[in-house]
């Protein structure tokens, strides 16, 4: 696809929002606040959250415009895979950024997305939380580990190209996003980790930059055992079909 | 070529080479299943290596979260004055 020369980009940021009536106030207003000179549009993909998540964001239409936030809702829980491909055929940019409603990534990152893609071209940039200026407040010691262990056995099984799979936090060039969604089966953590796979053996150009990633949920996430065979079955299932 | 095809090519390839050099009696026979239990042990320690390394250089970045409740402050404020609807959930 020609890049347009010269012409500025349009970046289309798609958010699923569940219950996030307050976060999703707090995030519009960071996203704004940093990407003061670019030009932008937010999606909202709303699941019917019962907590009036998308009145709050009528009421941010109110005050930002309802060229810049799109609120594109649909009736219940359907999932986030659905919700990035509902997001993207409202898209008119021709980049999209993925992001978490839950305020565990800052907005104040977008800019370096967008200029490490400008420097090298890249058709997707991802987020890393594990390499020396990102970072990841909140998790106690357990968690860590699984991480850690987590992230060396698909290093060692899938050898995708990138340090930090499970990462949320991307910026796609929109015709490589829709390429490679339309392949992707499966669910949740799992669909993420599908996607940069599906990515990278596709032969996408694929760079990273550091991210910090705060984790607010008390508790912190919950990794249970049924947690861990999931991955682990999406680890071979990943393994054998890509 | 799918991913799992290229780890097994590259087993072949080592299995290969092992046999050659069993049959040309450069290794004795006794020493069979020695290649097979040396990539598996090393293997687990190479894992376990880069677990431990890893968990010992995890970037934590507890000054984030500062940031984070100053940011969220400095929001609330800001559309509280705009008419948006920001109490606590």
């Amino acid at each position: 696809m020609a890049k347009h020369e010269g012409k500025e980009n349009k970046y289309s940021i798609i958010i699923p929002t569940y219950n996030e009536r307050l976060n999703i106030a707090i995030i519009i207003y960071l996203v704004f606040k940093h990407l003061k000179d670019v030009d932008f549009e937010v999606i909202v993909v709303d699941d019917g959250s019962p907590d009036g998540t998308q009145d709050v964001v009528k009421q941010l239409q109110q005050v930002y415009g309802e060229d810049r936030i799109l609120l594109r809702a649909r009736p219940r829980k359907l999932g986030l895979g659905t919700a990035y491909y509902h997001g993207l055929k409202h898209a008119s940019g021709e980049f999209v950024v993925i992001m978490d409603a839950d305020l565990s990534h800052h907005p104040k990152y977008l800019p370096s997305f967008i200029r490490k893609q400008k420097e090298t071209g890249a058709n997707i940039i991802t987020g890393t939380r594990y390499v020396r200026n990102g970072g990841v407040h909140g998790w106690n010691l357990m968690r860590k580990l699984t991480s850690r262990g987590a992230n060396v056995l698909a290093q060692t099984l899938l050898w995708p190209g990138v340090s930090d799979l499970t990462g949320s936090f991307r910026l796609y060039e929109r015709s490589v996003l829709e390429d490679v969604i339309s392949s992707c089966v499966s669910k949740g953590y799992v669909f993420q980790m599908e996607m940069i796979v599906r990515a990278s053996r596709k032969g996408y150009h694929i760079e990273e930059v550091p991210i910090t990633f705060v984790d607010r949920v008390y508790g912190s996430s919950k990794l249970g055992g049924s947690e861990i065979v999931e991955y682990l079955k999406g680890l071979v299932y990943l393994l054998f079909t890509t | 070529m799918k991913h799992v095809l290229k780890i097994m090519a590259l087993l072949v390839a080592i299995s290969a080479f092992w046999i050659g050099l069993l049959e040309t009696s450069v290794v004795p026979r006794s020493y069979t299943w020695l290649l097979a239990i040396y990539l598996i042990v090393s293997l687990g320690c190479y894992g376990l290596l880069m677990v431990g390394i890893g968990l010992m250089l995890f970037p934590t970045c507890p000054q984030e979260a500062v940031l984070l409740q100053k940011d969220i402050a400095e929001a609330k404020e800001f559309l509280k004055n705009k008419g948006v609807d920001v109490g606590s959930d």
